[in-house]
């Protein structure tokens, strides 16, 4: 393992407690199966952020319990195989909404204080 | 999701997972890879999937309840591996768990539970109190009582009651029967909150001398008048009076114990003099405090009335004070000490063995350890180590706990019926609050047993336990010291088990040999009441009892008959206030000197076995009013006639005025008397006999017979129903029974809490066996090399034993160190045994020594035989 990818492993660590809000991002698009979310937020990030198959299905199956999403067997279009494809419930929608707006306070906070300056001007 | 359908969800996740790895795989391929690497790269970016699956399992809820299974699968495989073992975990836990729930199902019945009457909590029992009187609750005067009534107003109603007795014939011809009554104040149910099941209550008017209505017990009319309701409004004859039934008590009522047959009106039969006299004392008062009032308060303020009764009555013997106690209490009585001490004795048991099991789990522990620290090593975690070594514990205690609570359902009857004067207001039997209490215990039994052990084998640092298993013999230096150290525990709690029981034990052998005083073997006792409509004059009375004992004594086999109003061992009965004429006048403010009051016929010293000490008996001629003599009892001279003749003084005992001579309360003594034991186990108490020719309805005939006297029983019944067939007779008894009966509890409780200790002796001794076992095997190869180098046979012979001699010795030590203070508490059932009997001392230590070596000399005797060779070459 290369250190720079150590060092973004840490840094996806670190936000693991914002994975849940990111699937139900992601899922606001439109249904998609595990490998789509994983492999979309991969990308949305330029590989900043590695997705941890270990900690994304058990973020899955967590937020089908909560019923947030539900998930259901689907043919892909482009290939001719089912896969499992969890869907934004409406609890989930408000959920999202919830969570975006505690992350934007968490982030606006954080900058307060790492950038005083910026803020006074 | 349900945790049944885990097997779709699994199909379902591992399909999930397949299908994405291979849409992975594809991607690779169309990304340029080639087919075969394109496999592994998928695996590679995917991670392990079994991984993946298993954190991905533990999202779902019911992995605790796998893990659990599988624990419990694990903890019944190991614990089938060694049946025999297990089973005897098992069954000593629902032995000791049993005893435990059993004995707590009686105390909650008996002390605990409050009895079934409205608002239970206000209900007290009020007791008058002598200072410096004998008895803490003294029973009640009914003057007393209606002052306290009028006077205060603390409780919100107040009502008496005393116990009665009446011969109940049938108005059809029916035979007769005598039978327990209590007559009670009209308020009584109402203070109580009982209603009548049939027909009404007492009312006020019913409550007046003379007043002939009577309520029945639900027994009595369910028994005699095979239930039929139109009994209520009917007569019945009591004593030959006709009453009339107002009403029946419901069928749980059995207050205050189940021999109470019949209610009738307090008053019904007082006589006017009875309730106004400050000192007729023989009633109970039971009151139903105000919700605003405080306990104590209400107490000062009838203690104030009473106080002011004993100033007024210089001369009587009127209480200063007034107490109070629970209705539960009042019932429990004798009973509550002994019932704790078994309580407490069930507990220690339970407690020894929970450390036996605990002891056993710590030894299996130690062969596990290695294995333990592997797992450590490859990532297990602690809690889930502990949780798997709790599983046997729990295993054995749910098992014994199951096996108890069973057990204690047959035992706690069992010893419902063998316990003599237990309270009978309320049934005694398993309800919910006595299994939480069994499932609390076997919470508390899992704990001790199972984490104990638990926590020592997995709290080791893992390098230790690698480096440890290899090869020396002090593996477990600290293990051993835990094992040693709960051995020493167990045989503290046994050396005070054992102590206890030992002197309970030496109580009741002193209780059996205790000497009544008069003849005992070969005695046959039978009580009979003559009613008043035919015996209604002392001469009447005293033809039939004159009649009856010439016609006794005339009977073959007999050696001798005695009359009397109360034999020797059947209890305290009554006593009188009494002053010597002869001596200067008390002091206001002292007690007035009391004795037991007795009737006896000219015959009966002489025929019961009771030395003249001087002076003479009575004569047939000392009757009705010539009858003005009293003979006393040795104690009686020794306390209240030291160094003088009593023969020729007087007792003035205001209590006994003469019918038809009210101002003559003056009994010349004619005798002095050998003492007799009222109640075994008790000091002799002074004691005045006075003719029974004098005039009196009931007796006691004792008859001392040549041979077997249980065989004169119908006989003597078909001399009394000849003279009157209509006459009852009750309780025929042999003396040896009734002092067997008033030793029955003695008995019972040395017996179990010999049991208990003895159980426990056991325990404790394999445990001791058990460790020391094990020990030897570890130190196997270092006996081995003892021996190579020239260790004698003796030398390791002691090395051993010491090494099991030690944690027995401080056991014995604390025990007899804790033991010394826990007898003190039971100091007041002991009869004649000092609470630290000397032999009881060296007894116990000798047996548990004994015991503890020959536990400790097996695994010895097989260090001795190990070959040196072999015991080097063991691993």
């Amino acid at each position: 393992m290369s250190s720079t990818k150590k060092q973004a492993q840490q840094k996806a660590n670190l936000l693991q407690g914002t994975l849940d809000m990111l699937i139900l991002r992601t899922l606001l698009y439109g249904p998609a199966h595990g490998h789509y979310i994983g492999k979309h937020i991969q990308r949305t990030t330029n590989e900043f952020l590695q997705m941890q198959h270990g900690s994304l299905y058990p973020a899955l199956h967590r937020l089908e319990r909560k019923g947030w999403v539900t998930s259901k067997w689907e043919t892909a279009p482009d290939r001719n195989r089912e896969f499992k494809y969890y869907r934004l419930t409406e609890k989930g929608r408000k959920q999202l909404l919830v969570e975006e707006s505690e992350w934007k306070q968490m982030a606006e906070a954080v900058a307060r204080v790492m950038w005083p300056a910026a803020e006074e001007s | 999701m349900r945790w049944w359908q885990i097997k779709k969800h699994d199909a379902d996740l591992e399909r999930e997972l397949r299908s994405d790895l291979e849409l992975e795989e594809e991607e690779q391929c169309e990304n340029g890879v080639a087919p075969e690497e394109s496999r592994y790269a998928a695996r590679r970016a995917f991670g392990n999937p079994t991984l993946i699956r298993e954190q991905t399992r533990a999202v779902w809820s019911w992995t605790m309840i796998e893990n659990l299974l599988r624990d419990l699968r694990i903890g019944s495989r190991t614990l089938s591996r060694s049946p025999g073992l297990s089973g005897i975990a098992i069954l000593v836990m629902a032995l000791c768990l049993g005893a435990t729930t059993s004995l707590f199902t009686v105390v909650r019945s008996v002390l605990l539970r409050p009895l079934p009457f409205r608002d239970p909590a206000r209900l007290v029992m009020l007791y008058e109190h002598f200072r410096g009187g004998e008895l803490s609750y003294h029973p009640v005067a009914p003057a007393d009582f209606y002052d306290w009534r009028s006077k205060t107003r603390g409780f919100e109603d107040m009502a008496i009651m005393r116990p009665a007795g009446y011969n109940l014939t049938g108005v059809r011809n029916e035979l007769p029967e005598s039978v327990g009554a209590e007559a009670g104040s009209s308020n009584l149910f109402s203070v109580l909150g009982v209603q009548p099941a049939l027909g009404r209550d007492f009312t006020e008017a019913d409550d007046q001398r003379g007043s002939a209505v009577v309520m029945l017990t639900w027994s009595v009319f369910e028994r005699r008048f095979a239930g039929d309701a139109k009994i209520v409004g009917g007569q019945i004859h009591l004593d030959g009076r006709p009453y009339t039934v107002v009403g029946v008590l419901p069928s749980w009522f059995t207050y205050p114990h189940a021999g109470v047959q019949l209610w009738v009106p307090y008053k019904a039969d007082a006589s006017a003099e009875m309730l106004q006299h400050h000192d007729w004392h023989g009633s109970q008062v039971v009151a139903r405090l105000r919700p605003d009032v405080s306990l104590a308060s209400a107490i000062a303020q009838v203690g104030a009335i009473q106080y002011q009764n004993h100033l007024l009555y210089p001369q009587d013997p009127v209480a200063e004070e007034v107490v109070s106690r629970s209705l539960n209490e009042d019932l429990a009585g004798d009973v509550k000490k002994p019932l704790t001490l078994m309580l407490s004795a069930a507990g220690c048991m339970l407690l020894i063995g929970c450390l036996n099991v605990a002891n056993l789990l710590v030894a299996r522990g130690a062969a596990r350890q290695k294995e333990v620290a592997i797992r450590s090593a490859l990532g297990a975690q602690r809690a889930t180590l502990i949780r798997e070594h709790m599983a046997e514990s729990v295993m054995i205690c749910a098992a014994g706990g199951m096996g108890g609570i069973l057990l204690s359902l047959g035992a706690t009857e069992w010893l419902a019926k063998r316990w003599k004067d237990l309270p009978t207001a309320q049934s005694i039997h398993v309800d919910s609050a006595v299994i939480a209490f069994a499932c609390a215990l076997m919470f508390a039994a899992t704990l001790i047993a199972g984490l104990l052990p638990a926590l020592s084998t997995t709290g080791k640092s893992m390098l230790k336990a690698l480096q440890n298993s290899v090869r020396t013999g002090s593996s477990s230096v600290s293990r051993t010291a835990l094992r040693k150290s709960l051995l020493t525990a167990e045989i503290g709690i046994t050396v005070v088990l054992l102590l206890a029981a030992g002197l309970l034990l030496k109580s009741f052998m002193q209780l059996r040999a205790a000497n009544m005083g008069c003849v005992v073997d070969s005695t046959l006792t039978l009580q009979y009441n003559l009613p008043g409509n035919n015996y209604g004059t002392p001469e009447k009375q005293n033809a039939f009892h004159e009649a009856l004992l010439a016609r006794v004594r005339a009977m073959p086999g007999v050696r001798g008959a005695a009359l009397g109003t109360t034999v020797p061992g059947t209890g305290y009965w009554g006593t009188d206030e009494f002053t010597v004429k002869e001596h200067p006048s008390l002091k206001t403010g002292e007690h007035l000197p009391d004795a037991l009051s007795r009737w006896v016929d000219p015959g009966y010293f002489r025929a019961l076995g009771i030395p003249l000490v001087s002076g003479r008996f009575f004569t047939r001629d000392e009757r009705i009013e010539r009858s003005y003599k009293v003979i006393v009892s040795r104690r009686l001279v020794q306390q209240y006639f030291a160094g003088e003749n009593p023969i020729g003084k007087h007792l003035h005992v205001p209590g006994r005025a003469h019918d038809g001579a009210p101002n003559l309360m003056d009994w010349e003594i004619v005798g002095v008397v050998g003492d007799t034991l009222y109640q075994v186990g008790k000091e002799p108490k002074a004691t005045m006999y006075f003719p029974i020719l004098e005039g009196r309805s009931g007796a006691t005939l004792a008859v001392h017979t040549a041979t077997d006297p249980l065989q004169f029983s119908v006989p003597l019944q078909k001399q009394i129903a000849s003279l009157d067939p209509e006459l009852p007779v009750s309780d025929v008894l042999t003396m040896n029974q009734i002092i067997g009966a008033s030793l029955v509890n003695a008995n019972l409780s040395a017996t179990l809490v010999l049991a208990f200790a003895i159980l426990s002796l056991i325990l404790a001794s394999v445990g001791l066996y058990g460790v020391l076992s094990y020990l030897t095997i570890q130190r196997t190869s270092e006996l081995g090399i003892r021996m190579a180098l020239g260790a004698q046979r003796d030398q390791l012979l002691r090395l051993i034993l010491v090494d099991g001699l030690r944690p027995a010795l401080y056991g014995l030590g604390f025990g007899l160190a804790a033991g010394a203070t826990a007898v003190r508490l039971i100091q007041s059932m002991l009869y004649e045994t000092r609470p630290l009997d000397p032999a009881i001392l060296v007894l116990v230590a000798a047996t548990l020594l004994l015991v503890v070596v020959l536990a400790c000399l097996a695994p010895a005797w097989r260090a001795l035989r190990i070959d040196p060779m072999q015991a080097l070459r063991t691993e």
